[in-house]
């Protein structure tokens, strides 16, 4: 082994060829890739109608067809207003984990990871970029639903401080967890062309498990356990602590908004995504040996 | 044996490099230099081992085994500051199909610490008339083109280019093949694979044959092979059977035979004709040599030659 060292230590005995330069920092990187990925997400038309629009449209078509349904959950509660909070989970789910899993598996798939690799831009200023895209698109889309239900169904939105610290650490447990667990899914699927095809039914079926469309609570007890194992059941149930009445608890299948439970699974997917992404990622197709 | 004195001016230096993939040897025992401000031609078929040898010179893959000195650094190990030196153009990439031509231009120019001017790139590599163009609406040829750009950028001492004009119409082959030249007039160093004979021989300072993972051959264009593997073959019709005359003096053949037939009163020699292996002669029986066929040049080459010479012969001036 150290025979080998000193042998390669005489080939790279040359000096560099030249006095390099200062790099670009790796923050000034991510903001440029951020801006960069924000541009590019905006343009691809399939991003923009089932990432990104999505939930507002399944908030226009429930509110509209169930508009006449009063006291879902609890008196007072609109069906818009029990609806809202489901599809600001999924629109989390949907702008970081399906986003994510998608696009690094196209773009691994069609080379741009590989090209990237080949340029001295960190992988850190990569990540950097994908998470702020991530912010950038995920904070506009619940923007946008709040805006949409607030003054189209005339959904109101809670007043007090509290909740909107609930909501903001609801909201960013939940896009990071779903982030870095896009990040380790994207090595999932084995080609570009099938990523959206392996992507979409997980997050679909997810949605339907995980009580967005219906009330958790009218869902089988099987349905309901599974759901615990994964994180949406959990945002939304966070998302419904926010946006209803606290005399909606009452109407969760634990009898409480359980915060704390709530908490922990957004941590433990965070931690373990973390983990297996930064296990598993690859910079080039898996067939490139 | 490379001397240090030799190694302070190469910007690749390997030595048996090996790589395998399971059970298969894709690259057995290879050895490449390449000095800084030459352009080097990697030849071979596929599955040679050329694609895996520039990957591993690029970073992209570990070797099993050998030394590799690529801009002085082990490719495996060298960092942010070794990929500034190094342009990489990757023989396919369809990435990036929204971005348009100069966004992702000016995008990679951010990446490094002293790039070129981006307009001044992408008027080089001919597309400044495509700068607000979706990527995903150029052609392969503006694409491949756009690929290149991406790789000099950034200024690099070496450009490796990985097949780059597959797929090219003949004119764009020949605006790739200036623009290459522009660069190396810069002092660029490049490492170029190719299956075009062609392309060696025009923009190759030396060119290295690669067959079953080694180094079959070396040289410039011209003496590729060596004296004996140019030697002229020189053939006629005698006595009804067809003769062949492999010689390094044709002229004296000719002359000779001329005079035989002349002194039978004939100012023709039946079937003559002379013909000199091309590059892509020597190649071919390069790689058919490693890949253990020991009977000199493919007949098939040989026929088409053969019909060649003598169309042009059969034709009156």
């Amino acid at each position: 082994m150290s025979a080998t060292t000193e042998r390669r230590a005489g080939v790279t005995a040359s000096p560099p060829a030249r006095t390099s330069v200062r790099l670009p920092s790796t923050l000034r990187l991510g903001l440029a890739r951020t801006q960069h990925e924000v541009r590019l997400f905006f343009r691809e038309r399939d991003a923009v109608v089932f990432v990104f629009a999505y939930p507002v449209i399944m908030l226009a078509i429930f509110a509209t067809v169930f508009g006449g349904q009063e006291d879902v959950a609890a008196p007072g509660v609109t069906f818009a207003q029990y609806f809202l909070p489901g599809m600001v989970a999924t629109g989390v789910v949907l702008s970081s984990f399906q986003q994510l899993a998608t696009t690094i598996a196209v773009e691994r798939d069609e080379g741009g990871l590989k090209r990237l690799r080949g340029t001295p831009l960190p992988a850190s200023a990569y990540f950097l970029g994908k998470v702020g895209q991530v912010l950038v698109t995920s904070l506009l889309q619940t923007a946008l639903l709040l805006v949409v239900a607030a003054v189209v169904y005339d959904v109101p939105l809670p007043g007090d401080v509290a909740r909107w610290v609930t909501f903001a650490w609801v909201w960013a447990l939940g896009t990071a967890a779903g982030a870095v667990c896009g990040v380790a899914f994207s090595s999932v699927p084995r080609s570009g062309r099938s990523a959206s095809a392996v992507v979409t039914p997980v997050v679909l079926v997810l949605q339907f498990v995980s009580g967005v469309f219906f009330a958790f609570d009218d869902l089988p007890s099987w349905m309901q356990s599974l759901a615990s194992f994964f994180p949406l059941k959990w945002l939304a149930q966070g998302m419904r602590s926010v946006f209803l009445p606290d005399a909606a608890a009452a109407a969760e299948v634990g009898g409480s908004w359980q915060h704390g439970a709530t908490a922990a699974v957004l941590v433990a997917y965070l931690v373990v995504g973390l983990v297996l992404g930064a296990r598993t990622f690859r910079w080039t197709r898996r067939d490139a040996g | 044996m490379v001397t240090t004195s030799a190694r302070a001016d190469a910007a690749v230096v390997v030595r048996g490099l090996t790589k395998h993939y399971g059970d298969k040897r894709a690259v057995d025992g290879l050895d490449l230099d390449v000095a800084r401000g030459e352009c080097v031609a990697v030849l071979g078929p596929n599955g040679a081992g050329k694609t895996t040898t520039v990957e591993v010179l690029e970073g992209y893959r570990r070797r099993d085994g050998g030394e590799v000195a690529v801009l002085g650094q082990d490719p495996g190990t060298a960092g942010r500051d070794w990929r500034t030196h190094v342009g990489i153009v990757l023989q396919s990439a369809d990435d990036a199909a929204e971005a348009t031509v100069g966004e992702l231009v000016r995008q990679f120019a951010r990446y490094y610490p002293d790039p070129r001017d981006p307009a001044e790139v992408v008027a080089a590599v001919g597309l400044q008339d495509r700068e607000r163009t979706r990527v995903r609406r150029l052609s392969g040829g503006q694409r491949r083109r756009l690929d290149v750009a991406l790789g000099i950028v950034g200024r690099p001492e070496l450009l490796f280019l990985d097949e780059p004009t597959t797929g090219f119409d003949p004119q764009a082959r020949h605006e790739f093949w200036d623009l290459v030249h522009r660069l190396r007039d810069e002092g660029t160093t490049v490492l170029l694979t190719t299956h075009y004979l062609e392309e060696a021989e025009r923009l190759a300072d030396r060119v290295v044959v690669v067959a079953a993972g080694r180094v079959v051959g070396s040289g410039t264009p011209a003496a590729l092979g060596g004296r004996a593997a140019r030697s002229a073959v020189v053939r006629w019709v005698e006595d009804g059977a067809a003769r062949e005359l492999t010689t390094d003096a044709p002229t004296r053949v000719v002359a000779e035979l001329a005079a035989r037939w002349a002194d039978r009163g004939l100012d023709e020699v039946p079937g003559l004709e002379v013909r000199r292996p091309t590059l892509e002669d020597v190649y071919l029986r390069m790689i058919g040599e490693a890949a253990g066929t020991t009977d000199g040049l493919p007949a098939a080459t040989g026929a088409t030659d053969a019909v060649r010479v003598g169309a042009r012969v059969g034709v009156p001036a």
